[in-house]
């Protein structure tokens, strides 16, 4: 009997010592989330790899978001090179005003005219492939751009028997981009653009041209911006060059100011591509700058 | 003797399964307003998507809440809030890990409101504080409805406001809870 009391104290004070630690291990500091954590890796696409759905003269792989209109003001000053004359530029100005719109998360379109050739234009970009993350994910953004541009000057000869589609050219456009890491973006963009007119005999009717375009974060608010096209078969009658454009991209809240420098006088693709005369050699720059505002045309929901 | 054995071990098991009592939610609702008083438009956002588990055992709390889970009204500020402030791809998540100080003052078989305090480390945009606040648990059968209303200062959590926005943004957020938890099986 007393051999059983003793087992039977042993037994309690063993089962005591375990409560006791077991309260013990309690108090201590458990990851309770993990109790319920089964976070499955999600499919998330890559937001941000520009600041803007424009690099500086070129269309970028990003998207405005839906539901949101950007309202852009792109500028250009007249070129460095004309010295204090013309205080080196600043006294002309090239604009073209532009309403960009999100429809959705892939697609977006836009309409702007410009004081240069007084044209109109207009384009929708669209794309099928977005760089995302997690499961299903894909490495790039791949994006199609379709635009058509209307020439509002009056017609150079107006003896001839002049055809409304004359005005008219269209340029398609495939960007493929990736946002490398969070401060480098890189874009390549293939372009082909369709004159319906041309002015010599000698022009081609399509303008085959290659760009690059990046991005440079440099802080937060801060990011350095390139973006340059080889066209392949320019323009014959004058001395036509590639553009390149290099910028500074500074974001204060609801608006980001493009600040560059550039050797083109256009600011949509047709005239970027085939019409830049200036050279950056010769000191034939322009300075300008993209004002952006971003208005919520419609409300995200929230609740 | 075999009696007292039964009776210890089914003592030891029933304190060992009390240890799991837990309540917990996936759909929590989190908000927070950072508006400054002289700005024209609320600087607001929501999240119906944060983790939160109560341990009714002993008060222990614990929230996870997905950054980019927080949805605005405008697109753009929730572009900024992502990229300019909490740099959510750098810093997904913000986590408190605390406990209720007066679990004395509770009963969980009980229907009723209980005024609560807790207190713990708040984690978010990398930064860690110590927070203590009042809330709310309201229980009702088995669910436990938490709310909760506090203010933190951003510049804690290294959250900068550049000047141009100042007048939009404010130096504090006041960020409220309101989640309903249901035991966990």
């Amino acid at each position: 009997m007393d051999d059983n009391k003793t087992k039977a104290w042993k037994y309690v004070s063993v089962i005591a010592i375990l409560l006791v630690t077991n309260h013990y291990l309690q108090a201590q500091d458990t990851d309770l989330l993990k109790l319920v954590d089964s976070e499955k890796p999600r499919k998330e696409y890559v937001k941000n790899a520009f600041k803007s759905p424009r690099v500086i003269q070129s269309q970028s792989i990003e998207f405005l978001r839906p539901g949101t209109m950007d309202f852009r003001i792109l500028h250009r000053f007249g070129q460095l090179d004309q010295g204090y004359k013309n205080f080196f530029g600043l006294d002309q100005a090239s604009m073209r005003m532009g309403f960009d719109f999100g429809i959705k998360r892939n697609l977006m379109a836009g309409v702007g005219r410009s004081t240069y050739k007084k044209e109109l234009d207009g384009y929708v970009k669209y794309a099928p492939f977005m760089q995302s993350t997690g499961p299903g994910s894909f490495p790039v953004t791949i994006a199609v751009v379709a635009g058509v541009t209307m020439d509002g000057t009056s017609w150079a000869d107006p003896a001839r028997k002049n055809y409304f589609t004359s005005r008219l050219a269209y340029y398609f456009q495939g960007i493929v981009g990736r946002k490398i890491s969070d401060a480098f973006t890189l874009q390549v963009m293939p372009t082909v653009i369709h004159k319906n007119l041309v002015q010599n005999a000698g022009d081609g009717n399509d303008i085959m041209a290659a760009g690059i375009g990046g991005r440079l974060r440099l802080s937060r608010r801060v990011a350095l911006t390139c973006d340059y096209f080889h066209v392949f078969n320019p323009l014959t009658d004058n001395n036509y060059h590639d553009p390149l454009s290099v910028g500074v991209d500074i974001e204060t809240g609801g608006h980001v100011f493009q600040l560059h420098f550039t050797n083109s006088t256009g600011m949509n693709e047709r005239a970027v591509i085939t019409e830049t005369t200036g050279r950056w050699g010769k000191g034939e720059i322009r300075f300008g700058f993209n004002l952006s505002r971003v208005f919520q045309l419609k409300k995200q929901k929230v609740k | 003797m075999k009696k007292i054995r039964i009776i210890t071990t089914l003592f030891c098991l029933v304190s060992v399964s009390g240890y799991s009592q837990m309540s917990f939610t996936k759909t929590g609702k989190v908000e927070f307003d950072a508006t400054a008083a002289s700005s024209p438009e609320r600087i607001e956002g929501t999240t119906h998507a944060a983790t939160a588990v109560l341990d009714t055992r002993n008060g222990q709390l614990q929230f996870s809440i997905l950054i980019k889970s927080f949805a605005f009204e405008r697109a753009l500020m929730e572009e900024h809030f992502n990229e300019n402030y909490m740099e959510s791809d750098k810093y997904p998540k913000a986590e408190f890990r605390g406990n209720v100080l007066n679990m004395a003052a509770t009963d969980f078989a009980k229907d009723g409101t209980y005024q609560v305090k807790v207190k713990g480390k708040l984690t978010l945009h990398g930064e860690s504080r110590d927070i203590e606040t009042e809330g709310r648990l309201q229980v009702r059968g088995s669910s436990i409805q938490a709310t909760a209303s506090f203010q933190i200062t951003l510049a804690d959590y290294k959250i900068s406001i550049p000047g141009l926005v100042a007048d939009k943004v404010a130096k504090t957020a006041r960020i409220s809870i309101d989640c309903k938890l249901e035991p966990l099986k």
